[in-house]
């Protein structure tokens, strides 16, 4: 399974769940001798992380992202090479000049990042309206992670916000979520 | 409340025409009295065709919402998992028994649209009301019958009907130190108006008995009281169906 590890982080930055996904060469013992542990978020021959990492790493994502957020490139309004690449953030409206600066797309929203690749994972983060961060991290191959982290959203909406046992912010612990977890992301 | 005493009396007299009024042709509605609100051609809920909503749909997500809070306010006021069960069953106890009659009126051809059916008999024995439940009833209430029905080979006077996945509980999930708690309570609360409607007194609980396919599984005891069972010999010896 191409999907590695999935975390949830609150509106103010702790982590309120993850889960590491066994990948599928751990699944199966009868294969040659190595066990590769299910390590580093679920990426084969790494260390495991303990809890206390998780809850390190969901901080600190927490404020790039809030960072990434503010550091968003803009683009010189008035000027031609608007095309591939935005100035660097180091010229962002200094000099004092009269030109003005504007986003790529003046009317979508600014948000932060977005999505990380490389070559060994693909991380892609999708942030509600109200705040809540899904952090999923798949394969570099996989297509579709758009749609994926819709339908964990989908299934985050309807096990553990209508559950009248979990408040809002609190750390995720409902048979009902692990289960249809379970059942979109090993079924397809 | 300085309002004139001939407004208040339009407001809880019958529709028709009081002082000469005449219903007009626009539903703006309009303050009758002390904040209930009525159109001014003064028809309020009780005067649609019962048969309006027949097939009407309501939004899975917006009943999950509600129930959460009905669960969350049985929640602040209860001590114990027992009497949470009995809260919601409490909140569930009127709309049984007025399902009843709604079901029956709709069976019946005064009330039916199509001209076809035949009368419904108000059930005598335990048999008919428990398939009233099963299929008439669930399927008005959740668009499919309930999954099956059983007797207690152990006690005559208790029957279980079973269904698999009760609307209340796809969403919530116990947590363990609640567990014996099953929130299809209120479902068990609207079975039992629905008996104790139609004459036949009983208790009804909510048993959560998971299996792997169906983890929300859950079967609805209904004890009959040992009253209803005296009348249920007496009219098997009659003969009566």
């Amino acid at each position: 399974m191409p999907v590695f590890a999935l975390l949830v982080i609150s509106k103010a930055g702790s982590l309120i769940y993850h889960r590491t996904l066994p990948t599928s060469t751990s699944a199966s013992t009868s294969s040659s001798g190595s066990q590769p542990a299910t390590g580093t978020l679920g990426l084969p021959g790494t260390t495991s992380l303990t809890t206390n990492d998780y809850l390190v790493l969901a901080g600190t994502f927490h404020g790039v992202h809030a960072i990434t957020k503010n550091v968003t490139p803009k683009f010189l309004a008035n000027s031609a090479s608007s095309s591939d690449h935005p100035p660097a953030p180091t010229t962002n409206g200094v000099t004092g000049k009269a030109s003005s600066f504007r986003y790529p797309i003046p009317d979508a929203p600014v948000t932060g990042i977005e999505s990380l690749e490389s070559s060994f994972f693909k991380l892609t983060v999708f942030q509600s309206l109200t705040g809540t961060k899904f952090l999923l991290f798949t394969d570099p191959s996989m297509p579709n992670t758009d749609g994926l982290i819709r339908g964990i959203y989908d299934r985050f909406a309807d096990h553990v916000c209508k559950n009248p046992f979990w408040h809002i912010d609190n750390p995720i612990r409902l048979d009902g979520w692990e289960r249809a977890l379970n059942q979109f992301l090993f079924r397809r | 409340m300085a309002k004139p005493p001939s407004s208040a009396s339009t407001m809880y007299s019958s529709p028709t025409y009081t002082q000469g009024s005449r219903p007009s042709s626009s539903s703006n509605p309009s303050f009758a009295g002390a904040g209930l609100r009525v159109p001014t051609n003064r028809k309020t809920i009780y005067d649609r065709n019962l048969n309006r909503s027949r097939n009407a749909e309501l939004s899975r997500a917006s009943f999950a919402f509600l129930f959460m809070e009905m669960v969350t306010y049985a929640q602040k006021k209860i001590k114990s998992v027992s009497d949470f069960e009995k809260k919601l069953n409490e909140q569930g106890y009127p709309l049984g028994m007025k399902l009843l009659d709604l079901l029956l009126y709709r069976s019946s051809p005064a009330g039916s649209s199509s001209s076809s059916s035949t009368p419904a008999a108000r059930p005598l024995r335990i048999l008919p009301l428990l398939s009233l439940i099963n299929n008439k009833l669930y399927t008005l209430l959740f668009s499919r019958p309930a999954d099956s029905l059983e007797q207690d080979t152990a006690d005559p006077s208790k029957y279980m009907i079973i269904d698999n996945t009760p609307l209340t509980n796809t969403y919530i999930s116990v947590p363990k130190e609640m567990s014996q708690l099953s929130v299809a309570a209120f479902i068990a609360g609207i079975i039992e108006g629905v008996c104790d409607g139609a004459g036949f007194q009983c208790k009804v609980s909510a048993h959560n008995q998971g299996t792997d396919v169906w983890p929300n599984r859950t079967v609805f005891l209904v004890a009959f009281e040992s009253e209803v069972m005296e009348r249920e010999k007496e009219l098997e010896r009659q003969g009566v169906k």
